[in-house]
């Protein structure tokens, strides 16, 4: 069967810069994809990128995104208008400022069924009042009128997914979810999107730099930096046996390396230098920041190769560096 | 009705702050008005040709002209204590009956003249940040340039010589045809054609000041996050801009409207001169010229209450814009 969504080959240009090269991912019906990666890595352009929502300047450059058997950037605008908000529906990192402060967030709901499933505005807002109780909002019938400044920040972010998943989308795009919110909103806000994956039977794509968000929630996880996907792999074969120097780098940065780690223990480790670096590099992007770096990674980027079944990583040494065990990690 | 309660509420705090404010408002007039030279009894007296000293000394004591100053302000304060305004040398008459005569046709020219503008304003400022940087904004914000910068009595004039002279379409001045019995939709669609020329020229200056505030507001609140949500929904670009885009952006315009009300009525001094409209604009200008100070400290007082109020109902208008604001 073929993939709900399948990105081949996305590149994505701004007039001075291509912040994404050459990525390809697909996720299948009800599959949970993270992407993960660090600020400046392109993993929100290209959640933009799948809405058809990228900022004025930026433009897809090359590459195919099918969705449902549809080539999306050969629609038009009112086509995709049509599957916006109904057959994908997209959440925000922000939830203080991706709601319109002067709009009951019933109203804000209820507009998208308006739009989509043609509601009356009777109908709308009683669906508007079962969304709300199907995402947790105690007293969801009075909270139908507030306003979003009288919600707390996972509240809002529960009412942004309210909104995403009212016309039961095939996907939902979660663009940083919990970043803005408290840690502890954090597990309850990613385990509601998890049940309603479930409910609703969608797929998830899930832009995150967390990797405790990855490891818990995804099935399978694209590793992204410098605009390109430098690792792909089940969850749990990433965080036992990641293979990319620059994986490595990110899991040894991340407290949940070893279980009973503490910040208490012992200094975290930090990929040295920063992504800025990657721009003009001829070769390997991460070239510039890998302890591994060798004289022939300058010289062409490394494609993406197989060396496991659901594997893929681009990076031509990691037979050696699996040879030093947590190499990368030690240094520091 | 919460509503309601809070409206009232408003407008009892805003009246009772407004008491000194007016006190010291009157005060300091009257002060100010005793620094022109002359007065009321020197005007007529140099109209009528033929003036004594005497009968000028009579007219003097007739009107309460010769006595001291602060005797002058107490009398007119305790006159306004007892909610009276006064009356008027020169026109032999209460001032109130005065002001009661011109004030409703202030009040139509100001109001039509604000709602054309803020309607003109707000659809050229969208129409300005929906193509902004691209060509119907240049030509629309040289045109805004070109209504800000140029004195209304010189559109007002130039209004008249193209529609009037010219085109014969419209009346010159006045506020009705004179002598015609007409009642309904006649006297209606009569004091609307004498009510186009002047409300346009006093709303140009303003539909300029609205125009560039609609755009930049609209384009400040276009790249909020909120509109990305908007669009994410599947709405289209014009129900994103009427439903989510607009109302953000009119706070900042209602904040302007609510302080233009008060020089609105300074404009109006201009219009109604150039348009011989039958208004309190007129009458100021002709108190200011006769000396009649008793008439324009009644003005005066009538306008600083009057953008008192403006100032309240904007309040009132951005507790019901932005939910945020409420009531304090």
């Amino acid at each position: 069967m073929a993939p709900l969504l399948q990105v081949e080959n996305l590149t994505i240009g701004f007039p001075r810069a291509e912040p994404v090269r050459n990525l390809s991912f697909e996720v299948a019906e009800g599959e949970t994809l993270a992407i993960v990666g660090e600020s400046g890595s392109g993993k929100s352009l290209t959640a933009l990128a799948l809405m058809q929502l990228l900022p004025r300047a930026a433009r897809v450059s090359s590459g195919r995104i099918t969705f449902d058997e549809q080539d999306l950037l050969t629609l038009d605008a009112s086509q995709m208008r049509r599957l916006r908000g109904r057959e994908i529906g997209m959440i925000f990192q922000e939830p203080m400022t991706s709601l319109n402060p002067v709009m009951t967030i019933g109203r804000q709901i209820s507009e998208v069924l308006k739009v989509h499933e043609k509601l009356s505005g009777r109908a709308a807002r009683a669906r508007a009042i079962e969304l709300l109780n199907l995402v947790r909002i105690p007293g969801a019938d009075k909270r139908v009128d507030d306003y979003p400044h009288q919600l707390s920040g996972g509240m809002r972010q529960r009412v942004m997914i309210a909104m995403a998943v009212a016309c039961r989308p095939k996907l939902l795009i979660a663009d940083e979810p919990t970043t803005a919110l408290d840690v502890t909103i954090q597990a309850q806000v990613l385990d509601l999107l998890d049940t309603l994956r479930r409910e609703l039977q969608m797929a998830v794509v899930l832009i995150t730099h967390d990797l405790g968000v990855v490891a818990q929630w995804a099935d399978r996880v694209v590793v992204m930096y410098a605009g390109r996907k430098v690792e792909q792999a089940l969850p749990d074969d990433l965080f036992k046996d990641p293979l990319h120097p620059y994986t490595r780098g990110l899991l040894a940065a991340s407290p949940r390396l070893k279980n009973d780690f503490h910040y208490r223990d012992g200094a975290l480790t930090e990929i040295p230098g920063s992504i800025v670096s990657a721009v003009g590099e001829a070769g390997c992007p991460f070239r510039p920041r890998c302890t591994q770096a060798r004289a022939s990674c300058g010289h062409h980027i490394p494609p993406l190769t197989v060396p496991a079944p659901d594997r893929l990583v681009a990076c031509p040494f990691t037979s050696s560096i699996k040879a030093v065990p947590d190499a990368v990690a030690l240094r520091y | 009705m919460p509503a309601l309660v809070r409206i009232v509420r408003t407008l009892r705090r805003t009246l009772l702050q407004a008491i000194p404010t007016l006190l010291g408002i009157i005060i300091l007039n009257f002060f100010l008005l005793q620094l022109a030279p002359g007065d009321a009894a020197d005007v007529l007296a140099g109209e009528a040709g033929s003036a004594t000293e005497e009968s000028v000394a009579a007219l003097r004591a007739r009107f309460g002209l010769d006595s001291p100053v602060l005797e002058q302000l107490a009398t007119y304060l305790n006159n306004l204590a007892h909610f009276s305004l006064g009356f008027s040398p020169r026109y032999g008459m209460p001032v109130a009956d005065l002001i009661a005569q011109r004030l409703p046709g202030t009040l139509t020219l100001m109001a039509v003249a604000l709602i054309i503008a803020i309607f003109l304003g707000v659809i050229l400022g969208s129409l300005m940040a929906t193509f902004a940087g691209r060509i119907p904004d240049r030509l629309l914000s040289v045109f805004s340039l070109l209504f800000y910068s140029i004195p209304s009595f010189w559109i007002g004039l130039m209004l008249i010589v193209f529609f009037s002279v010219k085109l014969g379409w419209l009346p010159s001045g006045g506020s009705g045809t004179i002598g015609s019995r007409l009642t309904g939709w006649a006297a209606l669609l009569d004091a609307a054609r004498y009510m186009v020329l002047p409300a346009t020229s006093l709303a140009l200056f303003y539909v300029a000041i609205y125009a560039r505030l609609t755009r930049a507001s609209m384009l400040e609140v276009k790249n909020q996050d909120f509109v990305r949500t908007a669009y994410a929904k599947g709405l289209t670009p014009f129900g994103v801009t009427a439903r989510h885009v607009l109302r953000n952006a009119l706070i900042p315009i209602t904040t302007m409207a609510g302080m233009h009300i008060g020089g609105m009525l300074g404009g109006a001094v201009v219009v109604e001169t150039v348009y011989s409209w039958p208004g309190l604009g007129r009458l100021a200008f002709e108190a200011v010229m006769g000396r009649d100070f008793t008439v324009l400290l009644g003005i005066l007082l009538l306008s600083s209450l009057l953008v008192i109020l403006a100032n309240a109902a904007v309040d009132l208008v951005h507790a019901w814009l932005d939910p945020r604001i409420g009531a304090r």
